[in-house]
């Protein structure tokens, strides 16, 4: 028991300490907060620039009908002409001038923008977009339906979700934010079994050419070998995976006060709508207007209603049965083989069950009870990434707790298998190892 | 007394077989000579008695007793396929090792610590093991091999990689094991360093052992009644002066004088033939040709090809 012990210590202090783990798991948070911050605050940093418009308007239905924004002002001239206003263009504050053409009621293309440079996408589509409203309300009215009509039949229709819950209470949910957490972890786990798995097999590669195993199994028996760089290696994964929680969650909240600074005043006055919310009853949540919560509490909410001790500890538990079942096959594999090329006739099978996980995770995070769904997170092979999409949108007990006991079954199976092959391979050198060789190993008694 | 037998060993692979009903004895505080072609058993025996592999008959006796698992901290192993972690440090590499074979961390640190400064090799304790050359890592892992002072220690070709002098300290240090009461399994072809160290040896050829005793008594066995004559005067005359009992199979010299081999066939002693020869030549030296090991090992082997 004291050598597993060492043998863990070992395959996890060297692996910890190796410089591509520190700058993962610095480099990884700052990639997942720059995906969700950056986007964003691209699209906040808005041109600034104002830019004035000249319009010529020769059909007279859009004078001061275009609306100004921010930063884009129109300025309607009149009794003069493109060619004159090309003239003095240059020394003109003018950003571009706008020509209306008076067969603009009939034919749509009848509008030019002029500019000594590309106008940019903003100022077009704002301009289309205008002149597309006014020119449906002038149709409209031309028929005879008048501004109120208009504006009543203006409808914006949201679905909101609730949840009733066992004990007969209702949740409010939001479908979106099950997809993205079910999305994220089905993935991680994906993710984390191919990238330790194959550190497992790597490692086991890398003692066999060292020939350094020979030594290690006259002082600890093969099994406690195998078992304690798997089990170093998951410690690892852990590190690095609570790591990036905690590090991600840190730089998301400090890139957002040094962004969007207003955010965080506004967040002070979500908490007190929150709060009033709170104080309702739940079954009268029809009576309150959607638009006294803005959405961004209401994402908030609906991340509160996620049983997130649940999640992590369903993601810990999925993770290490998933990469118990592979890494010990890894493992396997590494001891068959005398070098990595020679991996890949192995990797197969290995590869199939994990890919096709993920494409039925695709298609349960549509519809996560569909049969194809139900047996992909029974089959444990592929329940560790496709249960975890649907534990998001939850699962009834029985089938976590089938899909679980029979993820441990297997995995306790794969371990025993992979010992046999291990404790063989490892001291074949050599030899082309083809599947048939591998069942004989397994029937070789120790 | 001895420390170890590997009493009826039996190792069968996929299609043919390792050890075939293999008895070895190895005296307690000796070295024993494990020799044997290439692909003969040799390290698959070694490798049984590591417990790395196990026999499919047979049993290995340490001190009269089964062999046990937690007896492999009685063991130090050199196998002649060498490696360390390439990436580890070396002196976090030796601690590992030591601490596997059951030390503390305290008395690992305070036995290398010693070995470091009697090899002097305390300047690499931080340097990665990639960093040291071929003969450098041999160093340090005949320390790790050593270092829990292993009742029972195995070198499989412990020389190979080792410069003259490096060498020449190896065999000092696995004299003076030998002298603190170590028991040492020593597998080589290197048939002189087996003249020179040890004291009983097996030859094992094609799965079984085919000669097993005591160096002095194997060679002893092997001698062919061949005397070595150098001499001053005609060779001629020797030769004339030999009865059907001696025959003349070499003529070459020693220290530049006339030599010749020959060999006493029946019903004769050395003191016959020097009795014959005396009176037609002076004799410069008269010696018995021992065979060698070199000469044994190549002898047994193809003796039992046929």
């Amino acid at each position: 028991m004291n050598k597993i012990k060492l043998i863990i210590l070992r395959e996890y202090l060297t692996r910890v300490k190796k410089k591509s783990f520190i700058v993962m798991t610095i480099l990884g948070p700052i990639l997942f907060a720059a995906m969700m911050v950056v986007p964003a605050w691209l699209a906040s940093m808005e041109d600034t620039d104002v830019k004035n418009i000249a319009v010529i308007d020769s059909s007279g239905v859009f004078l001061n009908k275009i609306p100004d924004t921010d930063y884009i002002k129109f300025e309607y001239l009149q009794n003069t002409s493109v060619k004159k206003v090309k003239k003095n263009f240059a020394d003109s504050d003018y950003y571009a001038v706008l020509q209306i053409l008076p067969s603009i009621t009939y034919e749509p293309t009848a509008v030019h923008l002029y500019s000594d440079k590309q106008p940019s996408f903003e100022v077009k589509s704002h301009i289309a977009r205008a002149m597309e409203n006014e020119l449906k309300n002038q149709k409209l009215k031309a028929n005879g339906i008048n501004e109120d009509i208009l504006e009543s039949i203006k409808s914006d229709v949201k679905v909101r979700t609730i949840q009733w819950t066992k004990d007969g209470e209702e949740k409010e949910s939001f479908t979106e934010v099950n997809m993205i957490l079910g999305y994220a972890s089905g993935f991680l786990i994906y993710f984390f079994i191919f990238l330790f798995g194959a550190q497992v097999m790597r490692g086991v590669i890398e003692e066999k050419t060292n020939r350094i195993v020979e030594i290690i199994i006259s002082s600890a028996k093969p099994f406690q070998l195998m078992m304690g760089k798997i089990v170093g290696i998951a410690m690892v994964g852990l590190t690095q995976f609570l790591l990036w929680v905690v590090l991600t969650t840190g730089i998301v909240a400090g890139m957002k006060t040094a962004f969007f600074p207003e955010l965080g005043t506004k967040n002070a006055q979500e908490v007190v709508v929150e709060d009033l919310f709170e104080q309702q009853n739940l079954t009268q949540i029809n009576q309150i207007q959607p638009e006294e919560m803005d959405k961004f509490s209401k994402v908030l909410n609906a991340v509160k209603s996620i049983d997130f001790g649940l999640m992590l500890s369903a993601f810990i538990f999925f993770f290490l049965g998933g990469y118990l079942l592979y890494g010990s096959l890894f493992a396997a594999i590494g001891a068959a083989v005398d070098n990595e090329t020679d991996t890949q006739q192995f990797m197969l099978p290995i590869t199939i069950p994990l890919i096709l996980g993920i494409f039925v995770m695709m298609n349960a995070i549509q519809t996560p009870d569909s049969p194809v769904a139900f047996w992909f997170s029974i089959i444990p092979f592929t329940s560790p990434i496709v249960m975890m999409v649907r534990l998001s949108f939850g699962v009834p007990g029985w089938q976590v707790t089938l899909s679980m006991g029979l993820l441990v079954l297997t995995f306790l199976g794969s371990v025993w298998l992979a010992g046999k092959i291990y404790r063989t391979g490892i001291l074949m050198y050599g030899k082309k190892v083809n599947y048939k060789e591998l069942w004989k190993w397994i029937r070789y008694k120790s | 007394m001895e420390l170890l037998r590997a009493q009826n060993i039996e190792k069968k692979f996929a299609n043919h077989l390792a050890l075939d009903n293999v008895n070895v004895n190895i005296p307690e505080n000796s070295i024993y000579g494990l020799l044997g072609p290439n692909g003969a058993g040799k390290t698959t025996l070694i490798r049984i008695i590591n417990r790395i592999t196990a026999p499919d008959k047979g049993e290995i006796l340490l001190k009269g007793r089964p062999l046990q698992p937690s007896d492999v901290n009685l063991i130090g192993y050199l196998p002649e396929e060498r490696g360390l972690y390439k990436k580890m440090k070396v002196g976090e590499q030796a601690l590992y090792l030591a601490q596997l074979k059951g030390l503390s961390k305290r008395d690992a640190l305070k036995k290398l610590k010693y070995w470091f400064e009697k090899f002097e090799i305390q300047p690499w304790w931080d340097k990665k093991v990639e960093e040291l050359s071929k003969g450098m890592a041999q160093k340090v892992q005949f320390i790790t091999t050593i270092l829990h002072e292993p009742e029972l220690l195995i070198f499989d070709e412990p020389f190979s990689g080792f410069d003259p002098i490096n060498a020449n300290m190896l065999k000092e240090e696995i004299l003076e094991l030998k002298k603190k009461g170590s028991t040492i399994i020593f597998s080589t072809h290197n048939m002189g360093s087996v003249e020179e160290l040890c004291d009983h040896i097996t030859l094992i050829n094609k799965s079984k052992n085919i000669l097993e005793g005591q160096i002095d008594d194997i060679r002893k066995k092997y001698k062919s009644n061949i005397y070595e004559i150098s001499f001053n005067g005609d060779i001629d005359k020797l030769e004339r002066s030999l009865n059907e009992h001696y025959e003349l199979i070499d003529k070459t010299k020693v220290n530049g004088n006339k030599a010749v081999r020959v060999k006493l066939l029946h019903q004769t002693n050395e003191n016959e033939l020097l009795s014959l020869i005396i009176p037609v030549i002076e004799v410069l030296s008269f010696n018995e040709i021992i065979p060698n090991m070199n000469d044994i090992f190549i002898k047994v082997v193809n003796e039992h090809k046929n």
